[in-house]
């Protein structure tokens, strides 16, 4: 938490990765951190603005093979979300933007794209495109509830000895190798894609907590819940 | 027209009745069943029914079966025009509405915006109408950017005249290849899937405004630019940094690339259009809101293009009061709902344009399959609009809209059915908006009424 006492949450190229809901991440950390009585502050980087060193939590859409690739150019010419990760900065990279953190990641025709390597992660393009309900148990180390949400890609990530998944799937396909996602430090990536946080208040807290460097109190999560035990009963095994 | 041939007009004729079957059956509007026996037989019959014919194709991310209904009437004035009314948009749809129309001189295509280059390649169709595209239903549908890459390549070294909207920078781009291009210009209100260069990928800058998120902000949040400025909302005040380069609202262009608007020569002018002469005409139709009066611009920019001259064309799209229930009202126990639907992002901004500010609101969200079962782009509408009006959520998928209501806080109440949130209403009118399978319930539990 900075000084002066406003969460910064910054988003990242809004223009080229924000597919599909991919704001209520932002959305949702704002509201969380605002009914806490935290002054929040967020910044849009569109794709032709430096990334500003000075933020709390980063955050990282979804998007097409296209935008991802611009992307991924963009972010490694401009080094800000370099530099900001190096003094301790949270980030949430879903999806598309996950990949884009690793050291490689499958084009529009399959072709190698370089990544931008903030995690020890590679990805490449799989045989099918994994759509539907996705349910992951969360890594125990991070005291959160199991994952749910949606997935759509057709990426398959490798996570090298850097990283730790961040779950394993119960449902869905995530990684592809029976994992869903990845932290390192203050990073996590993830293909929950869109409004993951909706469905997991709990990593929205977590990232919180990493940002402002203490526990956060409880806040009415009535609707979070009815809507997290809904999508659970019609997913999840019985 | 031409005779078909023998073996074609067999399969045409089969796949009329078909649809006679169909329709008796009331297992629908007969419209795809007739289709599919008829292509099944003649896989070449689409081309032989569109042969001797003018054809006009429409397609769009949205409004494409009102705009087809609105040119439709239109061009009655000239003569019988063969369409499929019904939004049976791929080409087994085609085959169904061309041959129960056969002595039609005329054709009004709604195509679905993926089988666009194949329906132009098999009907060679004179004129292609190109008006908006946008994020739909994502779990299943194409990117969109490529979708217009296949428009491009669709549209090369081919005699078609295309109305295109200017305003919307992927359709301009869609269109450009064509050998003939009337732009129109009708606003772009969703402008989430178009800040990027189609041709290079560099910015683009919006007449008027900044960057700002479809879904809006939490409330007390400070919202800032890259460097620290407060993005300007469209509409809001030229700020000294001139937001969108100084551009002209509507307008926009590539600040890495020579890429930009084109000129158009048909405009939407609040509730005027502006035609190639400067001549304005008020837009006297019923069907309501801005969006529809984007549709009629377009509609009319066609209708010239088949001859036909504004002052004819301008009362028969009056006519047309209701579009495959769209905006139809339903009754129950002194209660009538108005039904509009919205089934994208997009549609949510045309449909919040529409509701009568008095009146309360029912909103109702599946996610089966025509819908997409991804409810991700909830977070891409900005709701606040809704806050000081009572607001009833309902539909499959009601605690999606819940929680998504919640965070923008909009107080609502949540309702296990469209007829409880309708019978918890006082005597009168209320405005319903519903998402695609939500829509085809409430009408038919209420009567489908066209």
């Amino acid at each position: 938490m900075p000084s002066d006492s406003v969460l910064r949450l910054v988003w990242i190229y809004p223009d080229l990765l924000s597919t599909y809901g991919d704001q209520g991440n932002v959305l949702v950390l704002e509201q969380r951190a605002r009914r806490r009585g935290i002054a929040v502050e967020t910044v849009h980087v569109r794709s032709a603005d430096p990334v500003p060193e000075q933020g709390d939590v980063y955050l990282i859409g979804g998007g097409e093979d296209r935008p991802q690739i611009l992307a991924a150019e963009r972010l490694r010419r401009d080094g800000g979300l370099h530099r900001a990760v190096a003094r301790g900065a949270a980030l949430l990279a879903v999806c598309a933007g996950y990949q884009i953190m690793g050291s490689t990641f499958g084009g529009e025709e399959g072709q190698p794209v370089d990544g931008i390597g903030l995690l020890d992660i590679a990805s490449g393009r799989g045989a099918a495109r994994a759509v539907g309900e996705l349910v992951a148990e969360a890594d125990p180390a991070l005291g959160i509830p199991v994952l749910t949400g949606f997935e759509n890609h057709m990426g398959v990530t490798r996570l090298g000895p850097g990283v730790r998944p961040l779950s394993r799937t119960v449902v869905g396909t995530g990684n592809g190798d029976g994992t869903e996602g990845c932290y390192a430090g203050k990073i996590v990536g993830t293909y929950l894609h869109g409004p993951a946080l909706a469905r997991n208040p709990g990593l929205a807290d977590l990232l919180l907590t990493w940002a402002v460097g203490a526990q956060l109190p409880p806040i009415d999560d009535t609707w979070f819940e009815r809507l997290r035990q809904e999508r659970l009963t019609a997913v999840r095994p019985a | 027209m031409t005779q078909l041939p023998l073996r074609a007009q067999l399969a045409s004729a089969l796949g009329r009745t078909a649809a006679t079957l169909s329709r008796a059956t009331g297992r629908g509007d007969g419209s795809v069943i007739g289709g599919r026996v008829g292509l099944a037989l003649e896989p070449d019959l689409l081309r032989k029914l569109a042969q001797d014919r003018r054809l006009a194709l429409v397609s769009a991310t949205n409004g494409k079966t009102t705009t087809t209904r609105l040119i439709t009437s239109a061009l009655q004035e000239l003569g019988g025009v063969a369409t499929n009314a019904f939004g049976a948009n791929m080409p087994a749809g085609h085959v169904s509405a061309l041959s129960s129309a056969k002595d039609a001189p005329y054709g009004v295509l709604e195509v679905d915006e993926k089988y666009l280059p194949e329906v132009i390649e098999t009907t060679g169709a004179g004129v292609v109408v190109l008006m908006n595209l946008s994020r739909d239903q994502m779990d299943r549908a194409a990117e969109i950017w490529l979708l217009a890459q296949k428009w491009r390549r669709a549209l090369v070294a081919r005699n078609t005249h295309v109305i295109a909207n200017a305003d919307d920078p992927l359709v301009a781009w869609g269109a450009s290849t064509a050998a003939r291009v009337t732009w129109v210009s009708v606003g772009q209100p969703w402008k989430e899937d178009s800040w990027c260069c189609p041709e290079c990928g560099g910015p683009l800058d919006r007449g008027g405004m900044d960057y700002v998120p479809p879904g809006g902000h939490a409330p007390g949040v400070a919202v800032r630019q890259a460097d620290g400025s407060v993005p300007a909302a469209p509409g809001s005040p030229a700020s000294p940094a001139a937001p969108g380069g100084g551009l002209a609202e509507n307008d926009w262009a590539c600040r890495e690339c020579s890429f930009r608007r084109p000129a158009p020569t048909w405009f939407l002018d609040g509730e005027t259009v502006v035609d190639p002469r400067g001549q304005r005409w008020p837009l006297d139709i019923r069907l309501p809101g801005r969006a529809n009066r984007a549709n009629a611009v377009v509609a009319l920019a066609t209708a010239e293009a088949f001859g036909l001259p504004v002052q004819r064309a301008l009362p028969r799209l009056a006519e047309v009061t209701s579009v495959a229930g769209r905006y139809t009202t339903v009754e129950r126990e002194g209660r009538q709902a108005r039904l509009l639907l919205a089934k994208n992002p997009a549609g949510w901004l045309e449909a919040f344009d529409v509701l009568d500010p008095a009146l309360p609101v029912i909103l109702s969200v599946n996610a089966q399959g025509p819908d997409g079962r991804d409810t991700s782009w909830l977070w891409d509408v900005d709701y606040r609009v809704l806050r000081g009006r009572p607001v009833y959520v309902t539909g499959e998928r009601r605690l999606d809209l819940a929680l998504r209501l919640d965070v923008a806080e909009v107080p609502f109440q949540l309702t296990e059915s469209f007829g409880h949130a309708l019978a918890v209403q006082p005597p009168g009118k209320v405005d319903v908006i519903a998402n695609y399978t939500a829509f085809q319930q409430i009408r038919s539990e209420f009567g489908r009424a066209v």
